[in-house]
C-alpha cells in the first residue's frame, strides 16, 4: 500500500474546487442536509431540552402551561445541593460505571479478537450463548443474588457493584466490539503481519487504533448502561456504595411537587454523562489515514 | 494487681469506651418533605447526642418499601432505623422482626401520642414503631367557586351532595373540572381511596371467613359510583392520575373539589406553591350509607430492625425525631405550617400550631375518629381502614387497581372488572391458604 | 441466562475441548502464538459462572414454596408455581402485550436508526453537536425519561404535546389513558433510538468509501447507492443492534412502573411487570423465580426466530 488514502470524513467527497460549477448545488445540499439533520436532532433533544429548563422554574411554574417564559431560579439546584451528597453519589457511579467498563472492555477486547479474526465453528454459539445469559428479568433473580452478596458481605459495597455491572455488560461488549473488528479491512492486519508484527503488536499497534471508533462507542454504550442502571443498583446498596441512581430516587415521585427538583437533580446527573459522550463522539469519527499508521 | 497496671488498663477501657460511643446508624427513610426536613436536621441531632452519627438513604416510597422489605426478610442488616408505614408494622411485628419499643423514657409523654395511631403501630399491646407524621383523608374544595354558585358546605357532606355540586361546577372548557381524585392505578394510590368509597357504601374486602367480597352488590354500587362521577365531572386522563397529580391540579385551581390525604393541607395553604391558597376550604371525607371507614388513617413510623446492631443508638434517634421537642424544633425553623402532622395531641393543643394551620382541626378529627379496627358496616377480620393488614394485599390491591383503572377509561364496565378481581383474589387467597 | 440450550452448552464445552491451537485459517494463514482459548477463556468462563449461579438459584427457588414474609412456610412445592402462573388468565395477555411492545420499539429503532445514521454521516454545520444531541435521550435515567414524558409530555391539561395539538386546532390526546400501550412504545423508543443510532454511525465509519465514489461515478443515485451498498454493510451492525435491544426490551420495566402501573387493566403489563405484581410485590420468591424461567424461555424463543433471520449475516 503505498498510496496514501485520505478517507474523508463526509458523505460528499471530492473539494468543491473540482466541482466549481455545481458549487452552488453542492452549497444547496449541504443547507439542506443541515436543516434536516438539526430539526431531527433538535426534535429528539426537546424532551431532555424542557427538562433542563424546568430544573430552573418555582414547582409551582413547573405545573402550569408549557411556557419559555418564566422567572429563572437556582431554588431548585440549592434545594438538590443541599440536601443529598452529590459529590459522593457521583464519585460512586463514576467509580462504578467506568471501573466496570474497563474490566469488562479489558477481558472482552481478547474475547473479542480471537472470536474476530480466529473463528471456529463455536463462534456462533458461543456468542448467541453469551447473549442469552442477559434473558434472565433481574426482578426474577433478586432475591437469590441478595442472598448471595449478603453472605458474601458485598452489600453496600462499590466491589460488588462492579463486579455485577461487568458480568451484566461483558456479553453486550463482547458482541459489538466483535461487530466492529469484523468489520477492519483484512488487508491492514495482513500488511502489519507481512511486516513481521507478532499477534500482540498487532493488536496495540493496529488493531486499537483503527478500532478506535467501535471501541469508543463500546465503551460510552457500556458506561450509560452501567450509569443509568437501576434496579441492582438501588437493591445492592445503602449509604456506602449508592449511586447517582440512587440520589434520582431520592427525588422522584414524594408527596407533593417535584417535578423542577427532579429535573435540577436529573441535570446534575447526566452532566457528567453528557460531557464524556461529547468527548468519546470525537473519536467515533475515523480521520486517520492508513498512510500515518505506518 | 498493681496500681501500674490497672491505670493503663482503666486507661485503655477509657478510651475504647468513648471510641465505641461514636456510632454511625443507617436511616432509611422516604422522600417526602417532612422527612426531608428531619434529614436537613441531622446536625442539630448529632451536636445534641454526641457520639452518634446519621448515614442516610433516602428512596422513593415504592422503591423504599420494596428494598427495606428484602432486607428485612433476609436478615440483611443493612439499616438500622426504618420508615414503615402501618400497613407493614403489624405484618413484620408478627414476624418478631422488629424490635419493640417498651420502656420508654418519661419524658417522650408516650402518652401524649394519638390513640388511633398509637394502636395502629402496635402488636400485642406493645408499641413497634413511633409514628413520625400521620395523615387522613378529608376534602379539600375551592371556597370561591362554592360562594359564587351559592352552594354552603354542610358539616358532613354525603357523596350524593359531591356529585350535585360537581355538576354544577364542572366546566370542561375552562378546564375547570367539577372533582378530581385519584385513578392511578396501585393498592395505596387508587385503591386507598375506593376502598374509603367501599367501606362508606356498606362494603367489605372480605367476610369474616375470608371470603373475598368484591362482586357484591356494596362494591358495585360504589365502585360504579365512583367511575360515573370521575368520567362525568373529573378531569381528563384521571386513570392515570396519582396523588401528585391531584396535587398540581388543585394547586394550579383545575379542580372544584378533591377528597385526598391530609398531608397535602399543608402544600395547599403553602402561597409558593399554590395558586389557590387563599380560597381553600376544608370539609370532612364525604360519606354515604356509614360514616365509617370513610377516611383512612396512614401513619410513617421509625421502627428499628431485629437485625441492626445498633439498637441503642437507633432509639435514641427515633425517641428524638418522634418526640415533642423535635416538633417545636421545626415548628421554629420551617414553620409550623410544615411541623409533622397527626401524631401527638400536644401538637393540636399548641396555638402556634393552631395559628398557622386552620386545618388542623379537621385533621386531628379525622385521625382521631379513623379506626382501623372497625371500618366496615359489616364486621370484618381484618385492619386496616384503606388496606387489608395481609402481607398478600399489595399485589390484591395492586390488581383490583389496575382492573378498577379499566373500568374508569371505560376498557371494560365495571361489573366485568368487579368479577376479573373477585376471581383474581379468589385465587390468590387460595393459594395464600385463607380459603382451605 | 440460557435456559439451558443444548447448542450454546454443547457448543461451550466443545470451545475447551479444542486442542490443536495451530490449525489452519480459512485463508490459508496459520495462527502464530496465542491460543484461541485463553482469550476467550476468562470471557466465556465468567460468563459461564454469571450465567449458571443466579439460573441455578432460580430453578431451584422455581420448585419450592419460598415466600420472605412467610418464613415458616416453605417446602418442595414441585411445579405448583409453574401451574399456577400458566393458569393465570393474565399470562397470555402479558405475553402478548410484551411481544408487542418488543416489536414495534425495534421497528421504531432499527428504522429510525438507519436513516438517522445516514443522515449523520453526511457532512453539515455542526454535525458533532447535532450527533450529541440525538444521542442524548440515551443518557437520561429510564425513570427519569418516563416522567418527564408523562408530566411534561403527554399530560392532558399542561404537557407540552398537548399545547401544541391546541395550538394547531387539534383535539389533545389523552395519552395514559386511550393510547396506553402506544405511549409506552413512544418512550422506550425515543430511549433506544439513540443505541441504534450509535452503533450504526459507528459501522457507518468502516464503509469504503472508494466503493461509494465508484457507484457515483457510475451514475447512481443516492437511493441506490443506500439500498445495494450501504444497507448490506450494515446488516451485521443491524443484526447486533436488534439482538441487543431486544434482551432490553423484553423486561421493559421501569417506564411502566413510573406511568401507568400496568394499566389501565393489563393494557401495559408485560411479562417482567406481571410477575412483579404476582410474585415481588407479594415477596413470593417461589413465584417469582417461576416467572423468571419463563421469561427466560419467551426471551430464546424470540431470539430463536430472530436468529434465524439474522443468521447468515455473522458469518461474513
Amino acid at each position: 500500500m503505498t498510496t496514501a488514502r485520505t478517507h474523508s470524513v463526509s458523505g460528499a467527497s471530492a473539494s468543491p474546487v473540482k466541482r466549481s460549477p455545481l458549487a452552488s448545488t453542492l452549497l444547496n445540499r449541504r443547507l439542506w442536509l443541515g436543516v434536516l439533520g438539526w430539526t431531527l436532532a433538535l426534535m429528539i433533544f426537546f424532551p431532555i431540552f424542557w427538562m433542563v429548563l424546568t430544573g430552573f422554574k418555582t414547582e409551582a411554574d413547573a405545573i402550569a402551561d408549557p411556557s419559555l417564559i418564566f422567572s429563572p431560579t437556582l431554588e431548585n439546584y440549592a434545594e438538590v445541593q443541599s440536601r443529598a451528597g452529590y459529590a459522593k453519589f457521583a464519585f460512586n457511579s463514576v467509580v462504578v460505571a467506568f471501573g466496570s467498563t474497563l474490566l469488562a472492555l479489558l477481558i472482552a477486547i481478547p474475547a473479542a479478537y480471537s472470536m474476530a479474526f480466529l473463528p471456529t465453528k463455536r463462534t456462533k454459539g458461543t456468542l448467541l450463548w453469551m447473549l442469552s445469559t442477559k434473558m434472565l428479568p433481574p426482578v426474577g433473580v433478586l432475591v437469590p443474588i441478595y442472598l448471595l452478596f449478603r453472605d458474601v458481605g458485598l452489600l453496600d459495597t462499590r466491589t460488588g457493584l462492579v463486579i455485577v455491572y461487568t458480568l451484566m455488560n461483558l456479553p453486550i461488549v463482547v458482541w459489538m466490539l466483535y461487530t466492529f473488528f469484523k468489520d477492519m479491512p483484512k488487508d491492514i492486519l495482513e500488511a502489519g503481519r507481512m511486516d513481521g508484527a507478532g499477534t500482540l503488536q498487532e493488536v496495540i499497534y493496529l488493531l486499537l487504533p483503527l478500532t478506535l471508533p467501535g471501541i469508543a462507542s463500546t465503551g460510552l454504550l457500556a458506561v450509560i448502561l452501567s450509569w443509568n442502571e437501576a434496579f441492582w443498583s438501588l437493591n445492592l446498596t445503602s449509604s456506602q456504595a449508592a449511586p447517582l441512581t440512587a440520589y434520582i430516587a431520592s427525588f422522584s415521585s414524594p408527596e407533593g411537587l417535584f417535578w423542577a427538583k427532579l429535573s435540577a437533580a436529573s441535570t446534575m446527573a447526566i452532566a457528567p454523562i453528557i460531557v464524556f459522550g461529547w468527548l468519546t463522539q470525537k473519536q467515533m469519527v475515523r480521520g486517520l489515514t492508513f498512510g500515518a499508521v505506518k | 494487681m498493681k496500681l501500674s497496671r490497672v491505670l493503663p488498663i482503666a486507661g485503655l477501657a477509657a478510651v475504647g469506651a468513648t471510641v465505641a460511643n461514636a456510632e454511625t446508624i443507617t436511616v432509611a427513610t422516604v422522600n417526602n418533605n417532612d422527612m426531608v426536613v428531619m434529614q436537613s436536621l441531622t446536625d442539630a441531632f448529632e451536636q445534641s447526642h454526641p457520639g452518634i452519627k446519621l448515614d442516610w438513604v433516602v428512596l422513593e416510597e415504592n422503591v423504599l418499601r420494596q428494598r427495606l422489605t428484602t432486607d428485612i426478610a433476609t436478615g440483611g442488616g443493612q439499616f438500622d432505623v426504618m420508615t414503615i408505614g402501618t400497613y407493614e408494622v403489624p405484618i413484620w411485628a408478627e414476624r418478631n422482626w422488629l424490635t419493640p419499643l417498651d420502656n420508654l423514657p418519661e419524658d417522650y409523654q408516650v402518652d401524649d401520642l394519638l390513640q388511633s395511631v398509637r394502636d395502629g403501630l402496635s402488636y400485642d399491646g406493645t408499641l413497634q414503631a413511633l409514628p413520625f407524621y400521620a395523615e387522613s383523608s378529608m376534602m379539600y374544595y375551592r371556597k370561591d367557586l362554592f360562594d359564587e354558585a351559592g352552594i354552603t358546605m354542610p358539616d358532613q357532606p354525603t357523596w350524593q351532595q359531591v356529585r350535585e355540586w360537581a355538576g354544577k361546577l364542572h366546566d370542561a372548557e375552562q378546564e375547570q373540572y367539577g372533582i378530581c381524585l385519584r385513578g392511578k392505578p396501585g393498592w395505596g394510590e387508587n385503591m386507598a381511596l375506593v376502598s374509603t368509597m367501599v367501606n362508606s357504601f356498606g362494603g367489605r374486602w372480605f367476610d369474616m371467613d375470608w371470603q373475598p367480597q368484591i362482586d357484591s352488590p356494596a362494591w358495585q354500587e360504589a365502585v360504579s359510583f365512583y367511575v360515573d362521577l370521575l368520567n362525568d365531572f373529573g378531569p381528563p386522563g384521571a386513570s392515570s392520575n396519582g396523588f401528585n397529580e391531584n396535587l398540581a391540579l388543585f394547586s394550579r385551581g383545575n379542580c372544584a373539589m378533591w377528597v385526598d390525604a391530609t398531608s397535602a393541607a399543608g402544600k395547599l395553604f403553602d402561597a409558593d406553591q399554590s395558586k389557590v391558597a387563599d380560597k381553600l376550604g376544608f370539609a370532612p371525607a364525604p360519606v354515604a350509607k356509614t360514616p365509617k371507614g370513610s377516611h383512612w388513617l396512614w401513619s410513617w413510623a421509625l421502627a428499628i430492625p431485629a437485625s441492626s446492631d445498633s439498637k441503642d443508638a437507633a432509639r435514641q434517634f427515633i425517641t428524638w425525631a418522634t418526640s415533642k421537642d423535635y416538633i417545636a424544633l421545626v415548628g421554629d425553623r420551617e414553620g409550623w405550617t410544615s411541623v409533622p402532622p397527626g401524631t401527638r395531641t400536644s401538637t393540636y393543643e399548641n396555638p402556634n400550631y393552631q395559628q398557622s394551620a386552620p386545618f388542623a382541626g379537621f385533621v386531628l378529627d379525622a385521625i382521631q375518629g379513623a379506626d382501623p379496627t372497625d371500618s366496615t358496616l359489616e364486621p370484618s377480620p381484618y385492619t386496616g381502614v384503606q388496606f387489608v393488614g395481609i402481607p398478600e394485599f399489595q399485589s390484591i390491591g395492586t390488581q383490583v387497581g389496575q382492573m378498577v383503572a379499566a373500568a374508569l377509561t371505560g376498557e371494560t364496565t365495571v361489573e366485568q372488572a368487579l368479577q376479573a378481581s373477585q376471581r383474581a383474589t379468589e385465587r390468590t387467597m387460595e393459594r395464600a391458604g385463607y380459603l382451605d | 441466562m440460557s435456559a439451558g440450550r443444548v447448542t450454546p452448552v454443547g457448543s461451550f464445552l466443545a470451545t475447551f475441548m479444542v486442542t490443536d491451537m495451530n490449525k489452519t485459517r480459512t485463508s490459508g494463514r496459520t495462527i502464530g502464538g496465542l491460543r484461541t482459548l485463553s482469550l476467550q477463556a476468562p470471557a466465556v468462563s465468567l460468563l459461564f459462572l454469571w450465567m449458571i449461579v443466579p439460573l441455578a438459584m432460580t430453578v431451584w427457588f422455581s420448585l419450592q414454596r419460598y415466600n420472605l414474609l412467610m418464613p415458616g412456610m416453605t417446602g418442595f412445592a414441585g411445579l405448583e408455581n409453574y401451574e399456577y402462573l400458566f393458569t393465570d388468565p393474565a399470562l397470555w395477555s402479558a405475553m402478548g402485550t410484551t411481544l408487542l411492545m418488543v416489536g414495534w420499539v425495534l421497528v421504531i429503532t432499527v428504522v429510525g436508526g438507519t436513516l438517522l445514521a445516514v443522515l449523520f454521516q453526511q457532512d453539515f454545520m455542526g454535525r458533532g453537536i447535532a450527533r450529541v444531541l440525538a444521542i442524548s435521550p440515551f443518557f437520561v435515567m429510564p425513570t427519569v425519561s418516563a416522567l418527564v414524558w408523562k408530566n411534561m409530555m403527554m399530560h392532558p391539561a399542561n404537557g407540552v404535546l398537548s399545547w401544541v395539538a391546541e395550538s394547531l386546532g387539534l383535539p389533545a390526546v389523552d395519552w395514559f389513558s386511550s393510547l396506553p400501550l402506544t405511549s409506552i412504545i413512544i418512550i422506550v423508543a425515543w430511549q433506544w433510538l439513540p443505541f441504534a443510532l450509535l452503533i450504526l454511525l459507528t459501522a457507518m465509519q468502516s464503509l469504503d468509501e472508494d466503493q461509494v465514489e465508484a457507484a457515483r461515478m457510475d451514475g447512481a443515485g443516492p437511493i441506490a447507492i443506500f439500498f445495494f451498498i450501504t444497507l448490506p454493510h450494515l446488516k451485521r451492525a443491524i443484526s447486533v443492534v436488534i439482538m441487543i435491544e431486544m434482551i432490553f426490551l423484553l423486561t421493559i420495566f421501569a417506564e411502566i412502573f413510573v406511568t401507568t402501573s400496568g394499566g389501565p387493566g393489563l393494557a401495559t403489563t408485560n411479562l417482567a411487570y406481571l410477575i412483579y405484581i404476582r410474585a415481588l410485590l407479594d415477596f413470593d420468591v417461589g413465584m417469582a423465580s417461576a416467572g423468571g424461567v419463563v421469561a427466560i424461555i419467551l426471551a430464546n424463543i424470540v431470539a430463536i426466530f430472530l436468529v434465524r433471520m439474522v443468521a447468515k449475516n455473522l458469518e461474513n
